[in-house]
């Protein structure tokens, strides 16, 4: 049979595209195959639930703030311009200033909620970070490594929430002689830090220790791909906020009102 | 062609003795930040960023401006601008080591730089914005230094000139959109979350540049023997009118949004800029001397008769500059963190050691221009 | 060749200058020795051998930090049949408590300036363990 160029381009492009498709849908069938034969172990999807009836009813309670600021060597700095805190006390309508209005019920109005990061699920704050020095783990926090940090403070204006802190001065200057706590490091001037949902005790099955220290268990801390977790229990019973849905970030901190 | 930096009259080496001298008591007190960290400025947690982001954005709008003089020449043949399109991309090269100089002082680990090229972060507006004004230092170095040695030589630039210079125009455009890009995409800080961000950046970048390009040639005409010519002076004119009656226009289009909307954090934004709040006046000064040097300035550009009295352009050249350095170079960048996530008003004034850098940042961009506008003024004297 | 006259004395002042730092530590009654470490009373083995860490401590500490900042992964590694946490703060310390008796000697001597120090170390005096 006599084959022009034309048709022999035109039957090896054919040929090539059938057997390239065909290696291309079996390598994804037997992918299908593989992951429904072996199941793959999902990683937890950690999140945090803030009653918020029992928070303010512990009062001035500081707990949740003096255990993390002690257990991370979070320097005390009074000029609230140049403070860090990974987790704070907000009032209702600045932390839900579309939930507060004229008439807000007696019992939030003016009263003060946790606000800490919120590990969103679309961070901003990792999208814009230069360096990478921030990113989301697999188990959804929102991790931050100090030691690629540059200083950008971009992540910080990417927050809506306001979570993160900027070393403006050597914390050195300001932390006692004596440390908190020796076994975690403490930060440089011209670094972010945040809250980590506390990697380092998360990573060895342990509780954060905003959690383990609040004595009404208004804070809860689970795996929200386990639906027999504390959290997702709280989620099913309760109606839950969250700081500013709107922008897409989906928080994983949930105010349980 | 650099030793003709090194020679000149008794009143050259003054300005750059005093520019050096100014930018070593800058340096002195970025060794003060260096040593304390950015605690001696007046930025906070609330009030991430400040005069020295604030200048940075300014000033790449000024870099990017060189486009307005190569664009007409290189693309339409339209050769009003020839003799100063060498001047225009030498003001962009002074203007983008001014923007890379501000955000290494900004930088809370500036000797840390190199990890945004370690690690690069395509997500990252900034990490762009850092590839490219990178590339658009070395694409105005090359294209400068290539075309006015070939001047000098009094031969026609190498062929490998026009296609860089074809690419410099985009790219400058590029600077500044990427540079938008780094506000315009963040939730939350209403100021800044708008499409036209990019768009009032274009146009203040193509009105302020051209206004300190236009003042530069009136330097360069008092204090040397080149001289520009009346024709692209008056081009110039044109185009800092047209680009500055479209940023006051786009200024309104923002008071419209932000009011007719009712929504707060919009108003809020905005509103605390150019009106204070909260019982504070926060930015209104500032913003009340853009506003004025801007009426002023649109009169003039806005009625022929003046804006061809030479006298009167410079003014109005000088009231647009001014105006706009206000408006994006001092206002725009904190007052974009107002309201705070708290819904807080987030006060901001600028420290002395701040202010001081700044300064010496600003002397040394001169420092820079004005040799490199040395260079030019002399080889055109060799000719 | 006239400016030989010229040359030549400058370049021996130029040699001369340059080898003075040698010339010093030349001096009678200077030994070169390496720095005295005081080691850890009671401790016969470190995570990995002393020749290695001699040499690659500092990369030992960044495979670590990549593991433990980046990657999330605390495995400890086990030594000696002992396990260790991958920590400076948490395992180097427990040890080598002195930082001016045992870092510093090595690094003052040949002028390396780490700095871990300005977030991973604290005053001596602090027992170490919790955590």
């Amino acid at each position: 049979m006599e084959l022009n160029r034309r048709d022999l381009l035109r039957r090896a492009f054919r040929t090539g595209l059938a057997l390239f498709g065909s290696a291309a849908a079996f390598d994804v069938v037997r992918g299908d195959l593989l992951a429904a034969g072996v199941p793959k172990a999902a990683a937890p999807r950690r999140a945090m639930a803030v009653d918020i009836a029992r928070c303010i009813a512990a009062g001035d309670c500081r707990e949740c703030i003096t255990a993390c600021h002690k257990g991370h060597n979070v320097p005390s700095i009074a000029d609230t311009k140049r403070e860090i805190k990974w987790i704070w006390k907000e009032t209702f309508e600045r932390a839900f200033p579309d939930e507060a209005h004229e008439f807000t019920r007696q019992d939030l109005k003016g009263k003060e909620v946790m606000t800490l990061c919120n590990h969103c699920e679309n961070p901003p704050c990792v999208r814009v970070c230069p360096t990478g020095a921030t990113w989301k783990r697999e188990d959804g926090i929102v991790m931050m490594d100090m030691h690629r940090c540059i200083g950008c403070r971009y992540c910080m204006a990417a927050c809506p929430y306001g979570s993160r802190s900027f070393n403006w001065s050597d914390p050195a200057r300001v932390l006692p002689v004596k440390a908190a706590n020796p076994g975690y490091p403490r930060r440089t001037k011209g670094v972010v830090e945040k809250c980590s949902f506390c990697d380092e005790l998360a990573d060895t099955g342990k509780l954060p220790l905003c959690v383990t220290a609040c004595k009404t268990g208004a804070l809860i801390f689970g795996d929200l791909n386990d639906a027999g977790s504390d959290v997702r229990k709280a989620l099913a019973g309760r109606y839950a906020l969250r700081r500013k849905p709107s922008l897409g970030t989906g928080p994983s901190v949930f105010y349980l009102v | 062609m650099l030793e003709k930096a090194l020679s000149g009259s008794r009143l050259y080496w003054s300005w750059m003795l005093l520019l050096a001298l100014a930018a070593a008591v800058g340096f002195a007190f970025y060794l003060l930040q260096v040593r304390d960290g950015l605690v001696v400025t007046g930025m906070g947690r609330d009030t991430s960023w400040g005069l020295y982001i604030g200048q940075f954005t300014f000033f790449v709008g000024v870099a990017a401006s060189a486009v307005t003089v190569v664009l007409p020449y290189y693309l339409h043949d339209h050769r009003v601008f020839g003799p100063i399109t060498i001047l225009g991309e030498f003001l962009a090269i002074s203007s983008v080591i001014m923007c890379l100089a501000f955000i290494f002082a900004d930088m809370g680990q500036p000797f840390r730089i190199l990890n945004v090229f370690l690690y690069p972060s395509p997500k990252s507006p900034m990490f762009w914005d850092t590839v490219v004004l990178s590339g658009y230092l070395a694409l105005n170095l090359l294209i400068g230094w290539a075309t006015l040695g070939a001047e000098r030589k009094r031969m026609p630039p190498p062929r490998w000139v026009k296609p860089l210079i074809y690419i410099s125009i985009p790219w400058a455009i590029s600077i500044h959109t990427v540079t938008a890009f780094i506000y315009a995409g963040l939730p939350d800080r209403h100021l800044w979350l708008s499409a036209i961000t990019a768009v009032r950046f274009l146009a203040s970048a193509f009105a302020s540049g051209p206004a300190l390009l236009l003042l530069l040639c009136a330097a360069v005409e008092r204090f040397t023997s080149f001289r520009p010519g009346r024709e692209p002076r008056a081009a110039l004119s044109l185009i800092i009118a047209y680009a500055f009656t479209a940023h006051v226009f786009f200024l309104i289009l923002e008071f419209f949004t932000a009011y007719y909307s009712g929504i707060p954090a919009y108003r809020h934004s905005l509103g605390s800029l150019f009106f204070g709040a909260d019982g504070g006046a926060g930015f209104m000064p500032v913003m009340a001397l853009s506003a004025a040097c801007g009426a002023g300035a649109l009169v003039i550009l806005l009625m022929p008769r003046l804006r061809k009295n030479n006298g009167a352009m410079m003014a109005a050249a000088v009231l647009v500059f001014a105006s706009i350095l206000l408006e994006k170079g001092i206002g725009f960048v904190p007052a974009g963190f107002n309201p705070s996530p708290a819904g807080a008003l987030a006060e901001y004034v600028p420290t002395l050691p701040e202010l001081a850098i700044t300064a010496g940042i600003w002397a040394a961009g001169l420092l820079v221009l004005s040799a490199l506008f040395k260079i030019t003024v002399s080889v055109r004297e060799e000719a | 060749m006239r400016d030989l006259r010229i040359i030549i004395p400058l370049l021996a002042a130029v040699l001369l200058a340059a080898g003075l730092p040698v010339l010093y530590g030349l001096r009678p009654g200077q030994e070169s020795s390496p720095p005295k470490l005081e080691l850890p009373a009671g401790e016969k083995a470190c995570v990995m051998p002393a020749d290695y860490m001699r040499q690659s401590h500092m990369t030992l500490l960044r495979q670590w930090r990549e593991s433990v900042v980046r990657t999330g992964d605390r495995t400890p590694v086990s030594a000696g049949g002992k396990t260790y946490e991958k920590s400076l703060s948490g395992t180097c310390f427990k040890c080598h408590a002195k930082k001016s008796a045992f870092c510093d000697r090595c690094h003052a001597s040949l002028g390396a300036a780490p700095a871990c120090w300005d977030c991973h170390h604290y005053t001596e005096e602090v027992a170490h363990g919790a955590e």
